[in-house]
């Protein structure tokens, strides 16, 4: 331990020592020293007693990531692509090299095919407008699953609204899987959209992405295949030139970048038929009195002033993941997944949704503990500083084909221990107890 | 923190989470009216029979938390009989008490409702309480369905 942990621990035993105020239950035990993991990580540094198990919703911040932010704002800042000045062409340049480092994190070569967007939601409402407002039409099919984000739902099902198209369901397996065999069947010369998740945000199911693609190749060569890879990109290896997709959306924000930026990747010649998404400034090649034309890759889908400062926040975090090493992070993620499953699963009364098998699993844990409802749950858990998501999870066709209203979630990212599951557990027993043998 | 916990979630609570009053459907009601919180999606239907200017009969059913299942239990109970005028009143009142601006001494004239006065320390669950009152309140302006993501 260091002498710096050690100060801090002593400063946690005077905060113990003040007067009880009535508890029933045993005291939380002190927080462990801090980590040097989480001492990247300004917000767990400060908060020992934090135990943050909802990256699945948006991840904390390294250090490296808020100072890329202050120094771009501090030496870089200006508009790009604009200014004849070399101020404009530092950002413009810090703008470029932030893209290439991200496509570098995500296997993606042609590099202009990378659009910056706000993130995924906006990259699949890209998606589905500009594509889908031009190509589809009545009888056209569009597949999406049982257990997509509202981000990766609504959309399609608003499409299908606007041109006459047909949203199709795939449903799930008992244990929250794609149903491959029902899947293939869906699939023929009207389907004109796949789209469904990397991985499940409700459930953490990692979805065959590169199995569904070939199957939807060779039995519907008239769709495109979209990903939701908002849960995957930030805990796995995500290469886009091997998945063989047409589309694939992502998130900053739960990757430890900042919020406000993400991305939609595309096959050059799909974006480059695509008409523009938004109109303004930026993407455009020349504006004559009633008629503009569009310019380049990536430009043509960026309209107006770019977010340059989280584009260099993104890229400092794809760094700070790099460093460690994705595989290493899956496999921290997995361990703690093992621990959550098997001391959560020991409790009676505690139901837990999603794949058995862990290997098929991100770090994410949907769970009901009897009839306590998960708000319930996560106020208690809240007092035990256990920050975890309850509710639906923007995912309410997943609840009705679950048949639950709701569900608790804990998920956990690069920076979670075991003492944030211990802390889990106790919360849940404290919540046992406070609701009574009769909940479960 | 955790003595606002168990003023949140007191015994009074608990036994209305677990057998709420007037948990079922009126069938010749006079108005009925959904409630939803999007957020949570969390889901009620108030039933409310008139006779006159009193509500003679009050009911719900729907999912949610402790805090939304009990407070729209205790308000079924707290309204059955009062006149429109009453109810109304009460509405303002209870929603005065959950988001904390209302003394000690006026909370303890709120009768059983007095129970949900600790919602107020957890700003959160303030809508979770609300939810079946601005459904009733609704249905007595005889308007549509209502979600938390109106006024609160």
């Amino acid at each position: 331990m260091s002498k710096r942990s050690s100060a801090k621990r002593q400063q946690l035993n005077e905060g113990l020592k003040r007067p009880s105020v009535g508890h029933t239950l045993p005291r939380a035990p002190e927080p462990p020293p801090v980590s040097p993991r989480r001492r990247d990580f300004p917000m767990l540094a400060a908060n020992p007693a934090l135990h943050y198990l909802d990256s699945a919703a948006t991840s904390q911040k390294p250090r490296a990531v808020l100072d890329a932010l202050r120094s771009y704002y501090e030496k870089d800042n200006a508009n790009p692509h604009r200014g004849a000045y070399d101020l404009s062409a530092r950002s413009t340049q810090k703008y470029l090299d932030a893209r290439e480092r991200v496509a570098d994190f995500l296997g993606v070569i042609d590099t202009a095919t990378l659009i910056f967007t706000r993130g995924t939601t906006e990259a699949l409402n890209l998606v589905s407008t500009a594509w889908g407002r031009t190509n589809l039409s009545k009888g056209d099919e569009i597949i999406v699953t049982g257990m997509e984000h509202h981000a990766n739902f609504v959309p399609w099902q608003q499409v299908a609204h606007a041109t006459g198209a047909k949203l199709k369901i795939c449903p799930l397996t008992s244990d929250g899987r794609i149903d491959v065999d029902h899947f293939r069947k869906l699939l023929g010369r009207k389907t004109r959209v796949v789209a469904f998740s990397h991985v499940s945000n409700a459930l953490g199911t990692i979805n065959p992405v590169a199995d569904l693609t070939e199957l939807t190749r060779d039995k519907a060569k008239n769709a495109i295949v979209v990903i939701d890879g908002a849960q995957a990109a930030p805990h796995m290896r995500v290469r886009f030139d091997e998945l063989g997709v047409d589309f694939y959306a992502f998130s900053g924000h739960k990757m430890l970048g900042p919020m406000g930026i993400g991305g939609l990747i595309g096959r050059r010649e799909l974006l480059e038929a695509m008409p523009p998404y938004q109109m303004g400034g930026d993407m455009i090649e020349f504006v004559g009195d009633d008629k503009t034309t569009w310019n380049v890759l990536p430009h043509k889908f960026e309209a107006g002033t770019p977010n340059v400062a989280d584009a260099v926040g993104l890229a400092a975090a794809c760094d700070y993941l790099d460093a460690i090493g994705i595989d290493v992070v899956r496999a921290h993620e997995l361990e703690l997944l093992k621990l959550m499953t098997e001391k959560l699963g020991a409790i009676p009364g505690v139901k837990l949704y999603g794949p058995a098998d862990l290997s098929l699993r991100s770090g994410v844990v949907s769970f009901n503990v009897g009839d306590i409802h998960p708000h319930d749950l996560s106020t208690v858990l809240d007092q035990e500083g256990v920050c975890i998501r309850a509710g639906h999870h923007c995912a309410q066709p997943l609840m009705r084909r679950m048949d639950v209203p709701a569900t608790a979630r804990a998920s956990v990212y690069v920076y979670n221990e075991p003492a944030d599951v211990d802390a889990l557990i106790r919360g849940v027993l404290r919540a046992k107890a406070m609701f009574g043998a009769h909940a479960v | 923190m955790s003595n606002n916990l168990d003023a949140l979630y007191q015994e009074v609570i608990l036994d209305h989470n677990r057998k709420p009053k007037n948990f079922r459907e009126i069938e010749n009601a006079d108005r009925r009216v959904d409630g939803r919180n999007p957020l949570c999606g969390d889901q009620v239907t108030v039933w409310v029979k008139l006779d006159g200017d009193t509500v003679s009969d009050v009911s719900f059913k729907g999912t949610g938390c402790a805090v939304s299942k009990s407070s729209a239990s205790l308000m079924t109970a707290a309204v059955k009989g009062k006149s429109l005028s009453e109810t109304k009143q009460l509405y303002d009142k209870f929603h005065d008490m959950v988001t904390g601006k209302m003394t000690d001494a006026e909370r303890a004239q709120m009768g059983s409702l007095a129970a949900l006065g600790g919602v107020s320390k957890f700003p959160l669950r303030v809508k979770c309480a609300s939810l079946a009152w601005h459904a009733l309140k609704s249905a007595l302006d005889d308007g549509g369905e209502v979600s938390t993501e109106g006024d609160t």
